[in-house]
């Protein structure tokens, strides 16, 4: 889709636009021929506001009021409310999301590509996403919709494409296909992945940490957390669903990354961290992997470094793990990023520690990695650590947790089902 | 005394400071400090060594020597403190304040030797001459080679012990690389220690400076370096930001610039060549590794 | 003249260079680049528009020195867009290898002696009507030339930057970088033009320093006014406006040793020399927590 989008030029083949062949340098090629893309992240301009963010990519002079007003007036269209001065980082997601259609049609997109559109919204905004882009369809515009949900593609497709390792292995029409034969296509062997796996053991009674009354404020005052209370026991999965922005000071107070402004924690010595920006915060991608596992408590380490027991450690990882790399002193940015991130966990549980912190671990990873990361997380439950795991994907909480915390400011528990965890993050919204 | 062994020692007293001073940017750059300021960090130092060498020509010559030099250290972290609190307390980017303190350490020393510590006779701009006992002694007898480059090259070798094999010298080495995951993944108090290195930094610089006035000059004057602290930048990238590899781009460029003046005053070819020598060899190791994709030791990012 | 209009004069005069590099400066990190080459830039100006003002003349001369910025711009650009070099490291090695190569092509072109060679020199040059304006008439409007050329050129980079998509482009890759790319505006275009703009009146700067007040060249005599036009647009909020405005004062301060001297204060003479970088130190403090850079300076995030 970046292809067809201009963000990258295709090495062989052809790319057609209403039977006209053509040839895209950049991204505005492709929205003068009418396609517009509506992304998962990184799109829009944070510190700009919802005016500007549309208004970019235009031509000669530059009128506030006449793009507000486009924007005003394309929203009602669509039936939604979007204030053209607020900056971008003060919009929720589906804010944004809408924001992005927008855009889109001020573009005069007569193709949209929605890149996995629904992963940050509630229901009630999935079910007003496809109404509007049904009713796109039906007066003549086109719709790819990319996504790996099943669901929405039977529900409201009309035809499906599946590509597996760069392969198209099955483009058909929707009334055509069923759950399975999409995942069997999707996954290349039959799978089962309806039924929940079974746990082995049973949660065990001790408590690993322990809220009371937790309050967070950020370095400019603002309260992120406001009076949380909880408590994770050894060998459970403990999920956590949040609105953008909410679950970060959380982790990363869980994790020992933060400390509170006020309220007692009690936190095990020793937590295991995956953050969700690997190359940023987790690893030092020039560094090679032995020195990615000194960095690992490295704070603690004092005097001589052990270099070769650090290379066994690594190892052993390694092995353990089943990272793909030539070596142990291979550099990290060497690894794909599924054998990265299975690096950092290895790392991070290999002094067994008593509490597992993971941020969207997923993101980003294909389904055969993803599949690893999950057996490894309930492997590692199984063997009594206590593990909280937030993700911006509501079916993995579904499939991982044994009981989900829903978190705005506030915190509620719910069941590990999608559709409750999805109700309750809406009425947190309002 | 053949004139090639005359041109080598002249070579190695010129690399001292270069030595140094490279260390000093080395260590900083690693962490992800950007020291530009080694220039007025050395003046300081220098000024701090004339002065106490002077006012303490009644202590017996080692220990005014031993005074001397650790003043000189010491006035160079005082002078990078100013700029690592400004990076601390305000965020003021170190490249622009460290650049400022240099400006500003050269009017300092415009100052003190035109005033304050200025040779009796009041006529020259510089301060009177160190005592013989106060001077670093000579190790090849005949040139002016000084036991400085003993103490560069300790410095050296420590630095390199320091990151290959110990714990600091590794999240030393990771906030430079990796400022972020140094601190959540490595839990490493990132600004602290960028702080103390940015001190430590200063300190090498300042005693480059005091031991340039303490075994080449013998007193403090305005122009008593040529850029030692800019051409510090080329030898430590030059040499990749390593310790040892600094011994020998400083030796290196050391021999640049005294070949330079050597060719100013025979053939009259511009010294200045030196310098642009040294800015062109930067550009090349910066396009050597842009084109194998790898940054030398650094992270491309702001912190 | 009062002793106050020989004040303002002389500080206009010391701002005219430090705002024409720092304007170019903004429009540079408005794109996300911070271009620490900017000295080099200066200093190729200054040799540039002495070489050229020396046989075509005063205006050539500025042109003259443009281009010479341009040209060591384009070698920063070079490095940082397409090599991907670290900026920091790349413009210190640009401005070092300005330094050295204007010393070196002065002393072969005209002796080792570095004798003050001298070249025809704008003068100030009165506006009517204007420069008749009580109290700061004399000064604002009694200028050489190439001043005037900054009070039209710093509203038009304004209006540019804030009234023009181009404007608003450029300020959305200064902001972040990949939603600018994903909004179709070609990003290494970007900010590859603005860094060699910023070189252009970078070096434009430079030959404010020769053609327009001291008539000859020397080694070094940019003296630090990159780096301080550096501080200056992050005074000046990385807006055209404030950006002169911060200047000017910069300027004011290092302007008050005429004051100090008509009113007959003795103050050791350096005080003055340092004043400038001292008030860039605290100025930069000064302005901590208030002024937010663009979102990706020096930063250089990738693009896919």
């Amino acid at each position: 889709m970046r292809i067809a989008f201009g963000m990258i030029a295709p090495d062989a083949g052809t790319i057609r636009v209403r039977g006209r062949p053509v040839r895209f340098a950049s991204p505005s090629d492709a929205i003068a021929a009418g396609i517009g893309m509506v992304h998962q992240q990184f799109s829009l301009v944070p510190e700009m506001t919802v005016a500007e963010n549309v208004a970019l990519g235009g031509h000669g002079r530059y009128d506030r009021q006449q793009v507000a007003a486009r924007v005003l007036k394309i929203a009602g269209r669509l039936g939604m409310t979007l204030n053209p001065f607020t900056k971008v980082r003060e919009l929720t997601a589906s804010e944004r999301q809408k924001l992005e259609i927008v855009r889109t049609f001020a573009h005069n997109a007569t193709t949209i590509i929605l890149d996995e559109p629904t992963a940050v919204l509630t229901p009630a905004d999935i079910g007003d996403l496809f109404v509007q882009l049904r009713s796109f369809a039906d007066s003549g515009g086109s719709v790819i919709l990319i996504t790996h949900k099943l669901q929405d593609a039977l529900a409201h497709a009309d035809e499906v494409t599946v590509l597996r390792k760069g392969h198209c292995v099955l483009n058909a029409p929707m009334i055509s296909v069923d759950e399975t034969s999409l995942a069997d296509a999707m996954l290349g062997r039959a799978q089962d992945i309806q039924s929940p796996l079974q746990r082995k053991n049973p949660v065990q009674s001790r408590i690993v940490l322990e809220l009371k009354n937790v309050s967070v404020l950020n370095d400019i005052g603002v309260e992120q957390l406001r009076n949380i209370s909880l408590q994770i026991n050894a060998g459970e999965i403990v999920g956590i669903a949040a609105l953008e922005g909410a679950a970060k000071p959380l982790l990363r107070l869980l994790a020992g990354r933060m400390a509170p402004t006020s309220g007692d924690i009690t936190q095990p010595l020793s937590v295991g961290f995956v953050p969700e920006d690997r190359l940023q915060d987790s690893v030092i991608p020039n560094f090679s992997l032995i020195e990615n596992m000194a960095l690992r408590n490295s704070a603690t380490h004092s005097g001589r470094l052990n270099w070769p027991e650090i290379r066994n450690t690594t190892a052993d990882v390694v092995s353990r793990y089943d990272v793909r790399t030539s070596s142990a002193h291979a550099r990290m940015a060497d690894l794909s990023g599924g054998n990265q991130q299975k690096f950092v966990l290895g790392r991070e549980l290999n002094d067994r520690p008593e509490l597992l912190v993971l941020e969207n671990p997923t993101q980003g990873l294909d389904i055969h990695a993803t599949a690893e990361i999950h057996d490894r997380i309930r492997t590692a439950r199984d063997e009594g650590t206590a593990i909280v795991i937030y993700s911006s994907d509501l079916d993995e909480l579904a499939a991982l947790s044994d009981r989900v915390l829903v978190v705005g400011k506030e915190i509620a528990t719910t069941k590990p089902d999608r559709d409750v965890i999805g109700r309750s993050l809406l009425s947190r919204m309002t | 005394m053949t004139a090639e062994l005359a041109l080598f020692a002249d070579s190695v007293v010129r690399a001292v400071p270069l030595i140094l001073t490279g260390l000093a940017v080395a260590l900083a750059f690693r962490a992800g400090v950007f020291n530009i300021g080694a220039e007025g960090q050395f003046l300081v130092g220098a000024a701090a060594a004339a002065a106490t060498s002077i006012k303490l020509a009644s202590f017996p010559g080692v220990a005014t020597l031993i005074i001397a030099l650790t003043s000189g250290a010491i006035a160079g972290a005082f002078w990078a403190a100013i700029a690592a609190e400004l990076r601390r307390r305000f965020h003021v980017l170190e490249i622009i304040s460290t650049i400022m303190l240099n400006f500003i350490a050269l009017y300092l020393i415009s100052f003190v030797v035109r005033g304050p510590l200025q040779e009796p006779t009041h006529i020259y701009p510089q301060t009177e001459s160190l005592a013989e006992a106060a001077r670093l002694p000579i190790i090849m007898p005949g040139t002016r080679l000084h036991a400085g480059i003993v103490i560069a090259i300790i410095v050296a070798i420590l630095l390199s012990w320091i990151f290959r094999n110990t714990a600091i010298g590794f999240r030393i080495r990771a906030i430079g690389a990796g400022p972020r995951a140094a601190q959540t993944a490595g839990m490493i108090d990132v600004e602290r220690l960028s702080w103390a290195v940015f001190l430590w930094s200063g300190a090498i610089a300042g005693l480059a400076g005091a031991i340039e006035v303490s075994g080449v000059t013998f007193a403090l004057y305005e122009n008593i370096s040529p850029g030692y602290g800019y051409t510090a930048i080329a030898v430590a990238l030059i040499a990749g930001l390593n310790p040892l590899a600094v011994i020998i781009s400083g030796v290196f460029f050391g021999a640049l610039e005294t070949g330079a003046s050597a060719l100013q005053r025979d053939f009259a070819i511009p010294s200045s060549i030196a310098g642009m020598t040294e800015a062109l060899l930067i550009l090349a190791t910066l396009a050597f590794a842009g084109l194998r994709n790898r940054s030398i030791g650094l992270s491309g990012n702001e912190r | 003249m009062s002793a106050f209009e020989t004040f303002l004069q002389g500080t206009i005069r010391t701002a005219t260079p430090l705002a024409f590099a720092a304007l170019g400066e903004t429009v540079t990190e408005r794109a996300g680049i911070i271009n620490v080459g900017l000295e080099g830039a200066i200093i190729a100006g200054a040799f540039g528009g002495f070489v050229t003002a020396g046989f075509a003349g005063t205006w050539a001369g500025f042109a003259g020195a443009g281009i010479a910025g341009v040209l060591v711009a384009s070698i920063f650009a070079f490095f940082t867009i397409r090599l991907r070099a670290n900026q920091i490291i790349g413009g210190t090695a640009i401005s070092l290898f300005g330094l050295g190569l204007t010393a070196t092509l002065y002393r072969q072109i005209y002796g080792a002696t570095g004798a003050a060679l001298s070249i025809p020199t704008m003068g100030a040059m009165k506006v009517p009507l204007l420069s008749s304006v009580p109290l700061i008439g004399s000064s604002v409007f009694e200028q050489p030339p190439i001043t005037y050329a900054l009070y039209a050129i710093v509203p038009l980079v304004w209006v540019w930057m804030y009234y023009t998509h181009a404007g608003l482009g450029l300020r959305a890759v200064g902001e972040d970088s990949r939603a600018a790319a994903a909004a179709g505006i070609p990003v290494r275009r970007t900010q590859f033009l603005a860094i060699l703009f910023g070189g252009f009146l970078g070096g434009v700067a430079g030959g404010v320093l020769v053609i327009a007040q001291s008539g000859s060249f020397a080694e070094g005599m940019s003296a630090g006014r990159g780096f301080i036009a550096i501080a200056v647009v992050v005074l000046g909020r990385w807006h055209p406006l404030g950006v002169l405005a911060a200047a000017l004062t910069f300027a004011a301060a290092s302007a008050l040793q005429y004051l100090f001297q008509a009113m007959g204060w003795t103050i050791p003479y350096q005080t003055f020399l340092a004043l400038p970088y001292v008030l860039t130190l605290l100025g930069l403090a000064g302005i901590a927590g208030k002024a937010r850079p663009p979102g990706s300076l020096g930063k250089w995030q990738t693009l896919d």
